[in-house]
C-alpha cells in the first residue's frame, strides 16, 4: 500500500453508530469511560514515571510523589482518550480495535474528546501545583505531542509514525525525575533514549502480525510500507542500538555493577529474540511461515524486557544507593 | 424515548452524577493534603 493513498480522516470522519449504548449498564459505563484512557499503555507509563521518581536525587513527600504519578497516570490516560476520539475511524476499520468505546458506539466521540482535554488540563495543572511547574511543562507537552505529532500529523502519513511518534512514551520516566528535582539532567534522558529506542522494535514486532488490520485502516506501518523483511531487519537493528543504551546509565555512574549485569543479560536475550525473527521461516516477501511465532516471543520478552530493566535501575538505586 | 428508555437514561445519569461527585470530593481532599504538605514544607 502506497503511503500516499492515504487519507488523514481523523476528527472529521463519519460515526456510524451515534446512539449511545442506553442498556449499558453503570459499572460496563465505567469500564467503558476507564478504557478510553488506554489502561495497559498507562501501566508502562506509570511504571516508568515511578522509577524515574525514584532514582532522581533528593526526596519528595509521599503525598507529592502520589499526586505526581496520578498526574502523569491521568495525563497518559487524557493523550489516550484524544487519540481514540481522532481515531474512531481507523479504530471502527481494525478488528483490534473495532470494540473499542467510542467505533463500538458505546460512548459519544464529543464526550470522550471533552473528558480527554479536561483530564489534560487538570492533570498538568495538579502537577505544577503539588511539584513544580518544570515537571508540569514537560507532562504537558507530552501530551500535546502524543496528540498533535504523533496521532494527528505522523501516524497516518509515514512509517516513522512510531520512531518519532513513541518518544511520548519516552517522556514519562523524565517527568517524574522533574517532579523530584525541578530539572532534567543528564539520568533523566538515558532513561528517556531507553524508552525511545525500544518502542519501534516492541510495535514493529506486534505490527508483524496485525499489519493486515494497519492495512485496512491506512496506517503506513513499517511491515505495511516497506514489507516484512525490511521490517525484521529495522527490529535487529534498533535492538542493537538499544544494547547499549541500557548499559549507559552504569557507563555514566548512575548505576551499579548489578544493574550493568541485568542490562547486559537482557540485552542479550532480547538481541537473540531479534535474531530469532529476522531468521523466522518465511516466504520471499519477509512472511511467516510459522504464524509469526519467533515476532510474538519478541513481542511478549519486549514487555519484561523494560520492566525488569527499570526495575533493576529503581533496585540498584535504592538498595545500593 | 420509551419509558424503558426513559428509565435507562435516568438511572445512566444518576450514576454519572454520583460518580461527578466522587471525583469533585477526591479533589478536594487532594488539594487540602498537597497545601498542608506544601504548607509544612516551607
Amino acid at each position: 500500500m502506497s503511503v500516499t493513498t492515504i487519507q488523514p480522516g481523523g476528527a472529521k470522519a463519519p460515526l456510524d453508530a451515534s446512539t449511545p449504548g442506553l442498556s449499558a449498564t453503570g459499572l460496563s459505563e465505567v469500564r467503558d469511560w476507564v478504557e478510553l484512557l488506554k489502561p495497559r499503555v498507562m501501566s508502562l507509563v506509570v511504571f516508568t514515571g515511578l522509577v524515574g521518581l525514584l532514582v532522581a536525587p533528593g526526596s519528595i513527600h509521599p503525598i507529592l510523589g502520589l499526586t505526581a504519578i496520578l498526574c502523569i497516570t491521568v495525563g497518559s490516560g487524557a493523550a489516550g482518550a484524544i487519540n481514540m476520539w481522532y481515531d474512531r475511524d481507523i479504530d471502527a476499520r481494525m478488528r483490534r480495535t473495532a470494540r473499542r468505546p467510542i467505533p463500538a458506539g458505546r460512548i459519544d466521540a464529543g464526550a470522550a474528546l471533552a473528558f480527554g482535554v479536561i483530564l489534560g488540563i487538570a492533570s498538568v495543572l495538579l502537577m505544577g501545583l503539588a511539584t513544580n511547574w518544570v515537571a508540569a511543562g514537560w507532562l504537558g507537552f507530552t501530551i500535546l505531542f502524543y496528540v498533535f505529532v504523533y496521532t494527528m500529523w505522523l501516524k497516518r502519513r509515514t512509517s516513522q509514525n512510531i520512531v518519532i511518534g513513541g518518544a511520548a512514551g519516552a517522556f514519562p520516566p523524565l517527568i517524574g525525575w522533574a517532579a523530584v528535582t525541578g530539572d532534567t539532567t543528564l539520568m533523566p534522558w538515558l532513561m528517556f533514549t531507553i524508552i525511545f529506542l525500544w518502542t519501534p522494535p516492541h510495535f514493529w514486532a506486534l505490527s508483524l502480525w496485525t499489519h493486515g488490520d494497519y492495512a485496512r485502516a491506512g496506517v503506513p506501518m513499517l511491515p505495511v510500507a516497506h514489507g516484512a523483511r525490511e521490517t525484521r531487519w529495522q527490529i535487529l537493528m534498533y535492538t542493537v542500538m538499544l544494547a547499549p543504551a541500557a548499559l549507559a546509565p552504569w557507563l555514566a555512574g548512575f548505576a551499579g555493577p548489578a544493574y550493568a549485569a541485568v542490562a547486559a543479560t537482557l540485552s542479550a536475550i532480547y538481541l537473540y529474540h531479534a535474531v530469532r525473527t529476522l531468521r523466522e521461516a518465511q516466504d520471499e516477501v519477509g512472511r511467516s511461515l510459522v504464524q509469526d511465532a519467533a515476532a510474538r516471543r519478541n513481542f511478549g520478552f519486549s514487555i519484561l524486557y523494560l520492566f525488569t530493566l527499570f526495575g533493576a535501575l529503581a533496585i540498584d538505586k535504592l538498595v545500593f544507593g | 424515548m420509551t419509558p424503558e428508555e426513559r428509565i435507562q437514561f435516568e438511572r445512566r445519569r444518576r450514576s454519572r452524577n454520583w460518580a461527578i461527585l466522587g471525583v469533585l470530593v477526591s479533589l478536594v481532599v487532594m488539594f487540602y493534603l498537597i497545601s498542608t504538605v506544601r504548607l509544612f514544607q516551607g
